[in-house]
């Protein structure tokens, strides 16, 4: 089943792919976050939890923020994939970041991003590595999708943009509305100026 | 004929776009930073690449530190505009170190969203090359040239609504020109109809772009400063449209409760010019 998608991320180098994976109803959270604790390194994945993910390009401008960073030397957390997590918060508190947007043991929806940092890594070998391990429902990673699981006000609050315009009417064919795209670019700002001192 | 002996060659890229294909297109250059066309995320989505060098001349501690200073400065009042609701480009990334692989090449940058459309200036140029084209119409007040009247009248009061808007959120742009509001037109083929002979269109969104000179105030001093150089670049640009800029005004006046106090301060500075009472 066709549930992975990788995609060339622009200006980022060719030579780092990036995968990503949606699943819904996941069942294994608690082990999949042992895993992460225990440092293992066939789970070396940005494992996010998809309530705080608003939109595709939300979690892709994470990506292009930590791997850029990645390709300056200036990781703050562990590895890039770590990093991603982190770079998905607007504050600095890298512990803090991880239980804001990374998995926890009552995660259901869990958005799965892993780069390609060596070339042993490919898209099968990242397709059959989730399969065997991910105990969940493969959905595809689209904003559709992503606009029935996300948690507005969750993220509303964790950026602290509560007193922007609401909307609740929603747009036909997953086009976002006026609203939703004023926060949108409320969180790219964010997310590109943190550290900023 | 002029004969040019070297062909311009911009600063390399930061080594991010260095292997971009297609590479960023320039735009435009000042003296501070450099304007790229080009996409983010994918190949579809246009996104606006502005680089600061870094500058040669300057020791790099101190070039480091006013550049990231700039950047970030300009980042911070787009993202709090974007807040606010103002019409401007939203920032998409950013990278303010500047210090880009081994060579310190690069400089910093900001992707920023793509604004459709052309500068107010374009529209307004447009407008005046109709109107000296068609004289004959404006000394007839036919119903074609009242039409396109009032339309330049709609645009110049959502210039002041903008401007307003801008203002309420307590930032000062530092360079407002008709080159830095761009329209972005309400329908996407607006750039039809010219050949015709027909009126050219005005209609559109105001987005206020290049932050670079911007900052915090509220104060009416700081806002009245604004607004006369923006009354000045309509003078000196578009002569023709400038016994209209009243409509700039009230529609300034009209979209924040402040308003009147800058339009107060705005008569005292059109005394004195931009500059403060310098004395001694």
């Amino acid at each position: 089943m066709a549930s992975l998608e990788t995609l060339h991320i622009s200006h980022l180098p060719a030579s780092l792919p990036v995968h990503v994976a949606l699943y819904r109803d996941v069942q294994n959270a608690p082990f999949l976050r042992q895993q992460l604790l225990s440092g293992n390194k066939d789970f070396e994945y940005a494992l996010i939890d998809a309530s705080v993910v608003f939109s595709r390009t939300h979690a892709l401008v994470a990506v292009f923020r930590a791997v850029n960073d990645y390709l300056n030397n200036r990781l703050k957390s562990r590895n890039v994939h770590s990093e991603i997590v982190f770079s998905l918060s607007p504050a600095n508190n890298i512990a803090d970041s991880f239980r804001k947007f990374g998995l926890t043991d009552s995660t259901k929806d869990l958005l799965i991003i892993k780069v390609s940092l060596t070339p042993d890594i490919t898209h099968e070998s990242v397709e059959a590595h989730l399969q065997e391990h991910i105990q969940g429902t493969p959905v595809p990673f689209d904003d559709e999708i992503l606009s029935t699981i996300r948690d507005v006000a969750k993220i509303k609050k964790v950026y602290k943009l509560g007193s922007l315009p609401s909307s609740t009417t929603k747009e036909a064919n997953g086009t976002l509305s006026d609203g939703d795209r004023q926060l949108e670019k409320c969180l790219l700002g964010a997310i590109a100026l943190r550290g900023a001192t | 004929m002029t004969t040019t002996t070297e062909t311009y060659r911009p600063p390399p890229l930061p080594s991010l776009f260095a292997t971009t294909t297609p590479p960023p297109t320039l735009l435009t250059q000042g003296a501070e930073a450099h304007l790229y066309k080009t996409v983010f995320l994918d190949a579809s989505t246009p996104a606006a690449l502005k680089i600061r060098p870094s500058k040669p001349y300057r020791h790099p501690i101190l070039d480091r530190r006013l550049t990231r200073q700039r950047v970030l400065h300009e980042a911070r009042c787009l993202v709090k505009l974007i807040r606010e609701g103002v019409n401007v480009p939203a920032v998409l990334a950013m990278d303010w170190e500047g210090q880009n692989g081994e060579s310190g090449q690069g400089g910093s940058w900001i992707l920023m969203e793509w604004i459709d459309g052309a500068p107010v200036r374009v529209a307004l140029e447009r407008w005046e090359a109709w109107l000296a084209k068609n004289k004959g119409l404006a000394e007839q007040n036919t119903p074609q040239y009242q039409e396109g009247t009032t339309r330049v009248r709609d645009l110049l009061r959502r210039v002041g609504q903008t401007v307003g808007a801008l203002h309420k959120a307590g930032v000062i742009h530092g360079d407002l020109t008709t080159s830095n509001l761009m329209l972005r037109p309400w329908k996407a083929d607006a750039e039809v109809a010219l050949e015709a002979g027909e009126c050219p269109s005005v209609d559109g969104d105001i987005v206020l772009i290049d932050f670079g000179l911007a900052g915090q105030s509220a104060s009416d001093e700081d806002r009245a400063v604004d607004l006369y150089v923006l009354e000045r670049a309509f003078g000196s640009t578009h002569p023709r449209t400038e016994p209209l800029f009243p409509e700039v005004l009230q529609g300034y006046r009209e979209s924040y409760k402040g308003a009147a106090g800058a339009l107060k301060k705005l008569e005292e500075v059109r005394m004195r010019g931009r500059k403060r009472s310098m004395l001694g």
